[in-house]
């Protein structure tokens, strides 16, 4: 169950504050404009009203008497929504009318403008003590210096904009408590559900890593969320495992070459050697150093690499000049394996790239080829072609290949096949291969020949 | 030759000291950048070797100032940074070569030699000659005993690595680097088999060898054989 200040904190309260502003806002607007519009409407249409009688009261003052005026505002006085009258003579003694009482500011006044006025209604037979009413006036000056005011009552509209206040009023309210009702209602669930996501991964943070979010299969966005945050806790978890096997194999694989080390040092010290036969007791160990570094310094560079810090940015590189100069730098090392480098390379081929890594791809592959792929034959194939936006580069060999089930581990990290365990090496080739590849933007492919092993790089061309 | 070290680890110092010192050179150690500077400001060195990481005063900062200051002795970078643009760094401060921590004793030897005697080294001399093999830079051509010796122009260049720096020790490192410009370590031993080709067209059917092989260090090329 939530608190109310956790209430306060959602995304929703806020949302909904806003909603709410904006709501209120408009209405307020909308409802303001209308009631404006409409008064002037009003206030126009009395005021043709009023200039209409005056016409008509003068009109007949004109075409007959004073009297035959006083009669028809009689007669029109007691009509259930008369107008106000009052006709006064020169120095304001009121001659007819039907108001007992007129106030109005003498300031307003002038001829043919309506002014607001306050009249007490007189009305036969009914006493005094009624209450004032509002009225919208007009003066006109009838000949002989009678004096003639129309009127038309404004209280209806006075009351219809009261009204009209009252039930802005009343919107308001609701708009407002419906707004903290949805307010209330989305925060509720929306924590419920956050509640869940941050319980699932606090468990996850405390080491449950095979726990995932829960999801409701409601395909909403929380859903949605919750299935992206599982697929990356997956592939996480793959790396993490990934991670803690090499970490395994590092530690496996130079705790051997250290025990050796470590042993030969031991042996030197229990019988140190003659002088003369120092280099053959001690050079092995130096041999054993030297490789362990070397297998750090590869574990760093391919670290570097996958993590594309190398800080050299890729500049254009002639491939084909690069591979030429390996081709050539290799063919006495193949020849001297008993192999023949065939290098069928295209000329002209350039791609982004950095050479030096390239070159050590290259020398990985080739010095892998020499050491596994010894055939009858004796041919070893290196070409780079162009198929589109791609070059290719192929070292195929005519050897033995290797066994179809430790393909996809071949560019893992310390993986050496069996045939490999004789020769010198650390694993690591294929997997500076392939991180060096990733690092072009490129494909890397190894299959079994039948007979021999190929590789297959695509790595996306530069015009 | 004359040798400062400028280098903060008491140990790798000494161990340095020993070695060069054992290898017939006198030794100065620099514990940091500032004593450096004024180690090698105040004295004639064939070489200077210095650190990347140095206290007080950085050893790329160091090496640009003694460059600024006119100073022009061959510097070796020490770093245990090894990747290709620490090393473009290094060099483009004004270090000459670049060595990466850790380093065989025998590999820094045999660069700081090379370094300390470019000085004297034919390194503008049209003809290089090591007992009766001579070779033309100019017209690219080589002779052993007076008789034309074939070469493909890597091995050529290779040839004329080797006699520019005669009578000293080049590694398979140096070789790689600066014949090939290649910046990494094959692990076929594909720089013996070059060395072993040119050595069949240079040596074979000459009861002198001149090419030699320097166990544990690498290759050597001198006319008096001992």
């Amino acid at each position: 169950m939530p608190t109310p200040t956790r209430l306060f904190r959602t995304t929703a309260f806020k949302l909904s504050l806003a909603y709410l502003f904006v709501i209120v806002v408009l209405s307020l607007g909308l409802i303001a404009y209308i009631s404006s519009t409409t008064a002037r409407l009003f206030d126009r249409q009395l005021e043709t009203a009023i200039d209409r009688e005056i016409a008509e009261l003068n009109a007949e003052y004109e075409a007959s008497s004073l009297f035959k005026v006083m009669r028809t505002i009689g007669r029109r006085a007691m009509r259930p929504d008369a107008s106000v009258y009052l006709v006064t003579d020169f120095s304001g003694n009121p001659l007819a009318g039907n108001v007992s009482e007129l106030m109005y500011d003498p300031a307003d006044v002038s001829q043919n403008v309506a002014f607001p006025v306050r009249y007490m209604r007189f009305t036969p037979g009914e006493g005094e003590g009624e209450e004032a009413h509002r009225a919208l006036a007009k003066l006109s000056v009838l000949g002989g210096g009678y004096r003639l005011l129309v009127g038309r009552d404004v209280e209806d509209r006075i009351e219809f904009a009261t009204i009209i206040r009252r039930s802005i009023r009343g919107a308001i309210i609701v708009v407002v408590a419906l707004g903290l009702l949805s307010w209330i209602f989305l925060s509720r669930s929306v924590l419920r559900k956050v509640d869940g996501v941050a319980a699932s991964s606090q468990k996850i943070i405390a080491g449950d890593l095979a726990r995932r979010l829960p999801t409701d299969g409601s395909g909403d966005e929380f859903d949605r969320l919750a299935h992206s945050v599982n697929a990356m806790l997956d592939e996480i978890n793959r790396l993490h495992g990934g991670l803690q096997e090499v970490s395994q194999n590092i530690a496996h694989d130079l705790k051997t070459p250290l025990t050796r080390l470590r042993n030969r040092l031991e042996e030197a010290m229990r019988s140190p050697p003659a002088a003369d036969r120092a280099p053959e007791v001690l050079g092995p160990a130096i041999e054993e150093c030297d490789q362990l570094i070397r297998t750090f310094e590869a574990l760093l560079t391919i670290a570097r690499v996958e993590s594309h810090s190398t800080g050299v940015t890729l500049e254009r590189t002639d491939l084909s000049a690069l591979l030429e100069d390996i081709a050539e730098f290799y063919d006495p090392a193949a020849e001297d394996a008993g192999m023949q480098l065939n290098a069928e390379i295209a000329p002209g081929v350039a791609i982004a790239g950095e050479p030096t890594l390239l070159r050590t791809m290259m020398a990985n592959l080739l010095d892998n080829a020499l050491k596994y792929g010894a055939s009858p034959t004796g041919t070893l194939d290196l070409s780079l072609s162009r198929a589109g936006n791609e070059a290719q580069i192929v070292v195929r060999d005519f050897g033995a290949g290797v066994a179809a089930a430790d393909l996809p581990r071949l560019t893992d990290r310390f993986v050496r096949m069996d045939a490999a365990r004789t020769k010198p090496g650390a694993g690591l080739g294929l997997a500076m291969v392939k991180a060096v590849v990733g690092h072009h933007a490129g494909a890397l492919t190894l299959e079994n020949a039948d007979p021999g092993f190929r590789v297959t790089i695509r790595l996306p061309v530069q015009a | 030759m004359k040798v400062l070290i400028v280098e903060d680890d008491v140990d790798a110092a000494a161990y340095l000291s020993r070695g060069l010192t054992e290898a017939g050179h006198s030794v100065d150690v620099a514990g940091d950048g500032e004593t450096g500077h004024e180690f090698a400001s105040g004295n004639d060195y064939d070489v200077l070797i210095i650190d990347r990481m140095l206290p007080k005063k950085d050893g790329l900062t160091l090496i640009n100032e003694l460059r600024n200051a006119g100073k022009q002795v061959p510097i070796m970078v020490l770093s245990a940074l090894s990747q290709v643009d620490d090393r473009v760094k290094g060099l483009r401060a004004g270090g000459d070569d670049y060595l990466t921590k850790p380093y065989a004793f025998t590999e820094l030897l045999a660069r700081v030699e090379a370094l300390g005697r470019r000085k004297q080294t034919a390194e503008f001399e049209a003809i290089y000659r090591v007992g009766d093999l001579v070779l033309d830079r100019l017209s690219h051509t080589v002779t052993r005993n007076e008789e034309k010796v074939l070469l493909q122009p890597r091995e050529f260049r290779l040839l004329e690595y080797l006699m520019r720096h005669a009578g000293q020790v080049v590694t398979r490192t140096m070789l790689l680097e600066n014949v090939w410009d290649y910046h990494f370590d094959p692990q076929t031993n594909v720089i013996d088999v070059h060395i072993s080709r040119l050595r069949g067209k240079i040596d074979k059917g000459f009861s002198k060898p001149l090419l030699h092989t320097v166990r544990g260090a690498g290759y050597v090329i001198r006319a008096d054989a001992d």
